[in-house]
């Protein structure tokens, strides 16, 4: 069950500690004996990382970069970002994706495509802090701690603070 | 040649690199951007596929109006693993050999839908003026021009250095050689300036090491085991054969007998220090057989890194238009 969240810029507060315990029991649910927590960068990334720790799962967190198969390459040109990291085979694995916001759906079909240069996963699921609605691809997530209808001149990203603590950041574009 | 421009002819007004040239007058933050992308295609090679789609679409054409197969090479196989159509011109025999002009052959390839020339010249400055030819989409990368600047080569061997002594601040690096025909010197110095390296230096004989050395801030030293000495970096240049005959060196065992890079002599670097050259070797004449298959030898990881940094320009300057 996911929390909705009614609003718009000026009165949208998004406590991103409560949906990250949401997010938590979410992905506990969906976790099966051999499920491969994967996060997208950096967001992503950071969420699985925390995951990691509270679920008490072995390995290090998966990361998965988009920057290799981007659409927006040809505009927005080549960025410095994190790299993918997968210390588990791909061919065959239960795979849960995380990102911290889901929005057009570009970013989850260029991390599937990098996914798939390491190798043919057995199944790929995705799991989002916020959905914020706007999809342009046919995308659509397991389990969204929160489902919001933002206008597309507002951008939401999560932060992380020094103590490791999380936080939206929402900015009129 | 430069004051043609009135800015920096390898960036776009927004700063953003759209040619690489030279690594002189490119910023820190563009040379780690670089170097920092050409990370992220280290590991391409490790996957199942090894290819990324970045290029898809593009074509690439290698102009080398001066024979290289290993650069080459090397740009073809980034160009290939980003996923772009690459064209090897055979200039030699083309057109150029019946009497085109070097713009006219740029034209009729441009013609032909190029967005990426990469261009070797023996003389300096054909890529400028190229970059400053082609229209906006195009991309000009110098694959080595005359005696002036071999900026891929410079970029692998700061990507080299970084991946083995992770920060520049506190290094000392030692150019060994032929540096008055080396554009690799030059596109080394500028970048480990800008990089912040701690002391460069440049070590050869009086007769291969340009007098105003000294104004590029680098030490000059004339002796190779002074030269050497706590050096954390040694970069050795390949002696050209072709130097000999010119009266600048009595003979190819004579230099190694003075400038030879030994076992003995690498002692008195740092212990931990690593030994590069850009390749072809001359073993017997610039550096022993022992030191170049030696531990300290990193001169195979510059081979390997020289492709993701070359996937890393040619990226970066695709992404961007003029």
């Amino acid at each position: 069950m996911s929390v909705s969240v009614a609003g718009t810029a000026g009165s949208l507060v998004l406590d991103a500690e409560a949906l990250y315990r949401e997010l938590l029991r979410g992905v506990r649910s969906l976790m099966g004996a051999n499920t491969q927590l994967v996060g997208v960068a950096s967001g992503g990334a950071w969420l699985v990382e925390r995951l990691h720790k509270d679920l008490g799962l072995p390995g290090t967190p998966g990361v998965l970069s988009s920057a290799l198969h981007r659409d927006d390459f040809a505009q927005r040109g080549m960025a410095s970002s994190a790299q993918t990291q997968l210390d588990f085979d791909v061919n065959g694995a239960d795979i849960l994706v995380l990102d911290d916001v889901l929005y057009t759906g570009r970013t989850v079909r260029a991390v599937l495509n990098e996914l798939y240069d390491y190798g043919r996963p057995g199944c790929v699921r995705l799991a989002v802090l916020v959905d914020r609605g706007g999809r342009e691809l046919p995308v659509a997530a397991e389990f969204a701690a929160a489902r919001v209808a933002l206008p597309a001149s507002q951008s939401l990203a999560l932060a992380r603070t020094e103590d490791g603590t999380f936080q939206f950041e929402v900015k009129e574009a | 040649m430069n004051v043609l421009y009135k800015r920096n002819p390898q960036l776009n007004k927004n700063g953003e690199l759209i040619h690489l040239l030279t690594t002189e007058g490119l910023s820190k933050g563009i040379l780690t951007h670089i170097l920092d992308t050409a990370s992220n295609f280290v590991n391409v090679n490790d996957r199942e596929v090894k290819k990324v789609p970045l290029l898809r679409g593009k074509s690439v054409f290698n102009l080398f109006f001066e024979n290289s197969t290993r650069t080459r090479t090397t740009f073809e196989i980034a160009a290939k693993r980003l996923s772009a159509d690459v064209f090897n011109l055979d200039i030699a025999r083309s057109s150029t050999a019946k009497g085109e002009t070097l713009l006219d052959t740029i034209d009729n390839l441009s013609a032909m839908a190029a967005d990426i020339f990469v261009v070797r010249h023996s003389e300096s400055g054909a890529p400028y003026l190229i970059a400053q030819h082609v229209a906006p989409h195009v991309h000009v990368v110098n694959a080595g021009d005359g005696r002036h600047a071999h900026p891929t080569q410079g970029l692998l061997d700061m990507y080299t250095i970084r991946h083995y002594k992770k920060d520049f601040s506190n290094l000392r690096v030692a150019i060994v050689g032929d540096v008055l025909h080396s554009r690799v010197a030059r596109s080394d110095i500028h970048a480990l300036t800008t990089l912040g390296a701690a002391e460069v230096r440049v070590v050869g004989p009086r007769t291969l090491v340009p007098s105003d050395m000294a104004q590029m801030g680098v030490r000059v030293f004339h002796n190779l085991e002074e030269g050497i000495k706590d050096c954390d970096v040694i970069i050795t240049l390949r002696l050209q054969n072709e130097r000999m005959s010119g009266a600048l060196l009595p003979s190819s065992q004579e230099y190694f007998k003075s400038f030879g890079l030994t076992e003995k002599r690498l002692e008195l670097a740092k212990p931990d220090a690593i030994v590069m050259h850009p390749g072809p070797i001359n073993r017997g004449v610039e550096i022993d057989s022992a030191v170049v298959d030696g531990p300290q030898a990193v001169i195979l990881s510059q081979v390997t890194f020289g492709i993701a940094v070359r996937m890393a320009v040619m990226s970066i300057v695709a992404g961007n238009e003029a």
